[in-house]
């Protein structure tokens, strides 16, 4: 999930300075790492590894809520005060990362969550876990709706229009104000999740 | 749109609305995938989900047709970023297939989740192509 919804206060349309440099939408470097990743949870799945499911489930979660709450609570509101160009620059370097650390960190913590909800029973009608999950469930389920359907399209698109020789400065402002529309809820939703998993996790 | 030069100079006009068909595609298949996994490990309700897929696939398949009528558009764009980000979200869907299938969910259950990935892992790309390529180049 796509989650450069910060950098958006930091662009609003009439002061947007394009970055002229050309950006590398998906950095390839990174792919490589997004790789060993995917093929770690895959084997975790696989050999149901009770540490490595563990391990991607609380890393990845730990990185994706914290990357999302750093920021749209510090990093977006110190953006706003930069100046256009160093702002336009940042974003140029800042979200094509970003496009792949937070699908990464989502597939680490949601496909080793659900193991290991399978794994220890708590998936069982049963366990006193289980209305926590379904929360969890459904929490995950708006964060990804709006991440996948609104913002990383907008993100890619954004890129895509900072690439161009003149990029309109208009549109750019226009698409970045889908993370401002959003930012709230998403930050709901991750204090929801911070929640829902300590609770989960002490019992 | 008189001719293709106007049209190039218009990228911003009024598109149909493709993006907010295959958003809604999406979401279908997000509760969906939601309901089959709260049962998990018992067999979910079929006909709940059975209804979000179909109306999954409807909204997808409107996104499809709708994006056949938009008129002048960037489609080299459209496609370059259709069939990279269908890559990725193959690979994201395979991973919950994967995880389905490791779990022992078989017969119709394994049918619904297949079909609900293959709108997942359409309705993203359908998505983030038509974005972009809505502000792209008109071919």
């Amino acid at each position: 999930m796509t989650d450069g919804r910060s950098v958006v206060p930091a662009v609003t349309a009439p002061d947007v300075a394009p970055a002229r440099r050309s950006i590398e939408i998906v950095p390839r470097r990174g792919l490589a790492l997004v790789g060993l990743a995917v093929v770690f949870v895959a084997l975790s799945i696989a050999g149901n590894w009770t540490w490595a499911l563990m391990f991607s489930h609380v890393v990845g979660g730990a990185l994706w809520t914290s990357l999302d709450l750093f920021v749209g609570l510090v990093l977006g509101p110190i953006l706003g005060r930069l100046s256009p160009a160093t702002r336009a620059e940042f974003t140029a370097r800042f979200m094509p990362k970003m496009v792949i650390i937070m699908p990464t960190l989502v597939m680490m913590t949601l496909a080793a969550g659900f193991q290991i909800a399978r794994k220890l029973g708590d998936l069982s009608p049963g366990s006193p876990n289980h209305p926590w999950l379904i929360a969890s469930f459904c929490v995950v389920g708006v964060m990804a709706v709006i991440a996948l359907g609104i913002l990383e399209p907008a993100n890619i698109a954004v890129l895509s229009e900072m690439n161009k020789t003149e990029p309109n400065v208009e549109r750019i402002g226009r698409l970045m104000r889908r993370f401002i529309y959003t930012a709230g809820v998403t930050g709901v939703m991750q204090i929801a999740t911070l929640v829902i998993m300590t609770r989960v996790g002490s019992r | 749109m008189s001719s293709r030069a106007d049209a190039s100079n218009d990228v911003d006009r009024p598109y149909p609305p493709v993006a907010w068909c295959s958003t809604i595609a999406l979401g279908c298949v997000v509760i969906g995938g939601i309901v089959m996994a709260s049962y998990a490990p018992r067999v979910a309700p079929l006909g709940v989900a059975t209804a979000l897929l179909v109306a999954g696939a409807l909204f997808l398949a409107g996104a499809g047709v709708l994006l056949t009528r938009v008129g002048p558009f960037a489609w080299s764009k459209f496609v370059t970023f259709f069939k990279w980000s269908l890559l990725a979200y193959l690979v994201v869907a395979g991973m919950i297939e994967f995880a389905f299938v490791r779990d022992h969910t078989n017969g119709a259950s394994l049918v619904i989740v297949t079909l609900m990935l293959v709108i997942f892992a359409l309705s993203v790309p359908m998505n983030i192509a038509f974005t972009v390529a809505r502000y792209g180049e008109i071919d």
